[in-house]
């Protein structure tokens, strides 16, 4: 189906089902019990979950199939939000315009950054993406402040012209929708003490999401993926026999800045703000992160990397001493106080601390990152019931 | 397998199953009574969104025992502070309206972008009816910007830009700081008195927002007393070195340096700059000076004897006489162990606000504290009487004129005040050129 054999088949039908069913997934615990403060299944979360998702995606093409490490990826998520956000004010609230120009915009942005940095490769081709994001930012930052409005970020004003939108209320802001159907609209639906969010903004998103993976998992089974796997393995020798490498490692940079675009231009459509700070480097290294902690060259690791690192973002950052102090209070006065202060660092403003240990742990024990994790539980359970001497058993 | 499962008995138990699932739905923006995040509990969650990481995270978490500190005495914890002093006596220390006050923490690092993702779990996760925080000025617009959107009420702690209350004021958000024009226009005369009329000034300036309405500010107010602009910089924020910034204010003729940065880059612009031998030079006959529009006694502490001599302007001050800082300097000190900073001052003053202006209103529907919040007189908060303007949603009150202490007794003592520049010098029109293009628009009650 698809164009997919039986195995991708199942495989895709599994992510959708998964993508569909969120709200549920990351509601686990009802409302007013004290683990709800794990519960992620708020519209933004689930919004950003599909977002840096799609992000990592389209970043695992290039990374994961060709090897070059890109750590100037934000710059097309910024150029990619900046072009949404100014599809709101000049045209129209419908995110298709914004979503089109956004891919436009940074797949020439991707161009031009990859034909220069691509001339290079290994670590100076890391670099010079670097040194373009960089640039990128300082010129949002700064210098081209008439499109970014500098630090504060472009924003939606009530007097923005909006062509296509014709002559609005002018009390309130308007809302980004797709043809009448507002992102921000949510139905919440209470079930016992449990209640679940459905948004259509995320929504949108996780089916914008699904199709660029099912777009990835095309390319992966592709010859031409199979041609950028060929660029991992040995380059050298590709160009030994005569074969230029560069038009596919640049469509794959292309493609992968075409992907952080849309992931930006999603961004804005649920959020009508563009920061400059989205381009930082720092936000660079966050997509890297996710693909190598999920598992880069796997396709389900970037998604599962991005959930956990926005995860850890959202969830840890949000617990305070105050809280703390509710769940140890069971525990004498000086014991608490100890025990609090330690988990303190961990959490609130220490929530890097923990994503750091976590990266190490998964890096160091689980190279192939959360997926591998997956597929050694799995065959654990697997062979649980087996008994030693035939896993032992050598192969013919 | 298929006859296990007929189709009939399929849409059967589906249906059953469906129709189970949906009687005990209902939407819940409808059982709202027509605002966001309604309570329905006996509590309320306030959101505090404040920098825990990154360069204001000094600034930010002293916010948060501000914070704190204003919420106990919401709810009848210890001594009520500044409830004892306030003009306004609808609080009574039990809760708001019978609602006991919770409240949830984000770290923004400083970035719009994570700012607002973290005013959106608050808003949506844990059911925050109001918003407060920031210690950047960009960050304070962009979510000042969401909480319009989402329907609930801002109200900004630590922020000095014109911009928030000018080009981008919203209805649903509220600024008891002062800003950059109230630096400017009460500092100048002090200037003007202290170094005379006829300087020539350089201006070293953050390149982001709150760095150029402040450069404006004060470049327009020191003109109009006499001065000349020699020239005007920019530095990128968070640069940490800025001697070569410094190396040319030498040869440029200027005579009086005014170094429009804020936090750690102010300690560390302003250490240069004395480690160059500034302060020991005369230019044009006169000796050389440098002035720092807005200080706050965390950037004191951090140049240390730097800052000896050098002029600057405050919110407020802990050294103030009055009842109202005087009850607010006790009680956090007696829980900290410190005197607050001004940034804590504006946070405890902006919670409190809040929940007198919706006990008057008797709602906590953001168009009614709106309401209530408009052209509020009251007094007794450590500013003396102040207005809360309704053109444009900004507090007018005394502005305070600071001098780095020459001899200071410890190291919280760091600052002196020069003078207290009264309301009236420092106020405006709300369509003041440097305010103009903003508009309110109208109140969001959200759902």
């Amino acid at each position: 189906m698809f164009g997919l054999n039986q195995k991708d088949t199942k495989f895709l039908l599994i992510v959708v089902a998964l993508t569909l069913l969120t709200p549920f997934l990351l509601n686990p615990f009802p409302t007013d019990s004290a683990m709800a403060q794990f519960n992620a299944g708020y519209p933004a979360l689930m919004q950003r979950f599909a977002i840096y998702g799609l992000m990592a995606i389209g970043f695992n093409i290039l990374f994961g199939l060709t090897g070059y490490l890109s750590f100037g990826h934000a710059a097309f998520l910024g150029v990619g939000s900046y072009s949404a956000v100014w599809m709101f004010k000049l045209l129209s609230m419908n995110i298709l315009p914004a979503i089109i120009l956004a891919m436009i915009v940074s797949g020439l942005f991707a161009l031009a950054i990859g034909y220069i940095s691509l001339r290079r490769s290994g670590i100076y081709f890391s670099i010079l993406t670097l040194a373009f994001a960089e640039m990128s930012y300082r010129l949002a930052y700064s210098v081209l402040t008439p499109i970014t409005n500098g630090e504060t970020g472009l924003q939606l004003n009530l007097n923005d012209p909006r062509i296509l939108d014709g002559a609005a209320d002018t009390s309130s802001l308007p809302v980004p929708g797709l043809f009448g159907m507002k992102m921000n609209s949510t139905y919440t639906l209470d079930i016992g003490a449990w209640s679940f969010d459905f948004n259509v903004g995320f929504y949108v998103c996780a089916v914008i999401a699904i199709l660029g993976f099912y777009m990835s998992l095309r390319i992966f089974r592709s010859p031409f993926g199979m041609m950028l796997r060929a660029v991992k393995s040995n380059q050298q020798r590709m160009n030994y026999t005569g074969l230029n490498s560069r038009p596919y490692t640049l469509a794959a940079f292309v493609i992968s800045g075409i992907y952080a675009g849309l992931a930006g231009a999603l961004l804005a459509a649920m959020d009508p703000l563009a920061g400059a700070e989205r381009m930082q480097w720092t936000a660079s290294g966050e997509v890297v992160l996710m693909t190598i902690l999920g598992g880069a060259g796997t396709l389900m690791g970037p998604v599962l990397g991005a959930g956990f690192i926005k995860y850890c973002e959202n969830i840890f950052s949000k617990i305070n001493e105050t809280i703390l102090h509710s769940w140890f209070s069971f525990l004498p006065d000086s014991l608490e106080s100890v025990v609090v202060w330690f988990f303190a660092r961990f959490v609130g403003e220490g929530w890097h601390l923990t994503l750091g240990v976590l990266f190490m742990l998964i890096v160091i024990f689980l190279p192939g990152g959360l997926v591998e994790g997956g597929q050694r539980i799995a065959s654990w359970w697997k062979n649980r019931g087996k008994d030693e001497d035939s896993s032992n058993q050598p192969a013919e | 397998m298929s006859n296990k499962f007929s189709r009939r008995g399929v849409l059967k138990s589906g249906a059953i199953a469906g129709s189970g699932l949906l009687l005990p739905t209902y939407l819940r923006a409808e059982s709202h009574s027509g605002f966001t995040n309604a309570p329905t509990g006996s509590e309320v969650v306030f959101g505090f969104n404040v920098p825990q990481t990154g360069p204001y995270s000094e600034e930010g978490l002293d916010e948060l025992r501000a914070f704190q500190l204003a919420v106990e005495h919401l709810n009848g914890e210890g001594d009520g502070g500044m409830l004892n002093t306030f003009s306004s006596k609808a609080l009574d220390g039990a809760g708001i309206l019978g609602k006991k006050v919770t409240f949830v923490t984000g770290d923004t690092q400083t970035k719009s972008d994570v700012a607002r993702a973290s005013a959106q779990s608050m808003i949506q996760k844990d059911g925050a009816v109001m918003i407060t925080g920031g210690s950047s000025s960009g960050v304070a617009v962009a979510v000042q910007g969401l909480c319009q959107e989402a329907g609930v009420i801002f109200m900004a702690a630590l922020t000095h830009s014109n911009d928030t209350t000018g080009k981008d004021r919203k209805a649903n958000g509220f600024r008891h700081f002062f800003n950059a024009y109230m630096s400017g226009a009460a500092l100048a005369p002090v200037l003007g008195s202290a170094y005379g009329t006829e300087r020539r000034a350089y201006h070293l300036t953050a390149d982001y927002t709150w760095g150029w309405t402040q450069e404006e500010s004060i470049a327009a107010s020191t003109e109009a007393l006499g001065w000349q602009t020699v020239e005007k910089v920019r530095t990128p924020v968070g640069a940490g070195d800025f001697s070569s910034y410094i190396a040319p204010v030498l040869n440029s003729g200027a005579d009086v340096l005014i170094l429009n940065h804020y936090g750690g880059d102010m300690v560390n612009s302003l250490s240069q700059a004395v480690q160059f031998g500034l302060r020991d030079k005369m230019v044009n006959g006169k000796q050389f000076e440098i002035v720092v529009p807005l200080y706050s006694e965390l950037m004191a502490a951090g140049a240390g004897s730097n800052i000896q001599g050098v002029y600057g302007s405050m919110n407020w001050n802990w050294q103030l006489q009055d009842a109202g800082t005087q009850a607010f300097v006790k009680s956090f000190g007696e829980k900290y162990g410190r005197p607050p900073s001004n940034a804590a001052h504006t946070s405890y003053v902006q919670t409190l606000l809040y929940a007198d202006a919706v006990t008057r209103a008797g709602t906590f529907n953001p168009c009614g504290v709106v309401e209530a919040l408009e052209d509020f007189e009251f007094d007794g908060m450590g500013n003396g009487p102040v207005l809360y303007r309704g053109a444009d949603h900004q507090c007018f009150k005394d502005v305070l004129v600071m001098k780095g202490a020459e001899n200071p007794t410890n190291e919280y003592d760091t600052l002196e005040i020069v003078e207290t520049t009264p309301r009236a010098q420092v106020e405006y029109e709300p369509d003041h050129p440097m305010f103009a293009g903003g508009d309110l628009g109208q109140c969001n009650p959200g759902a």
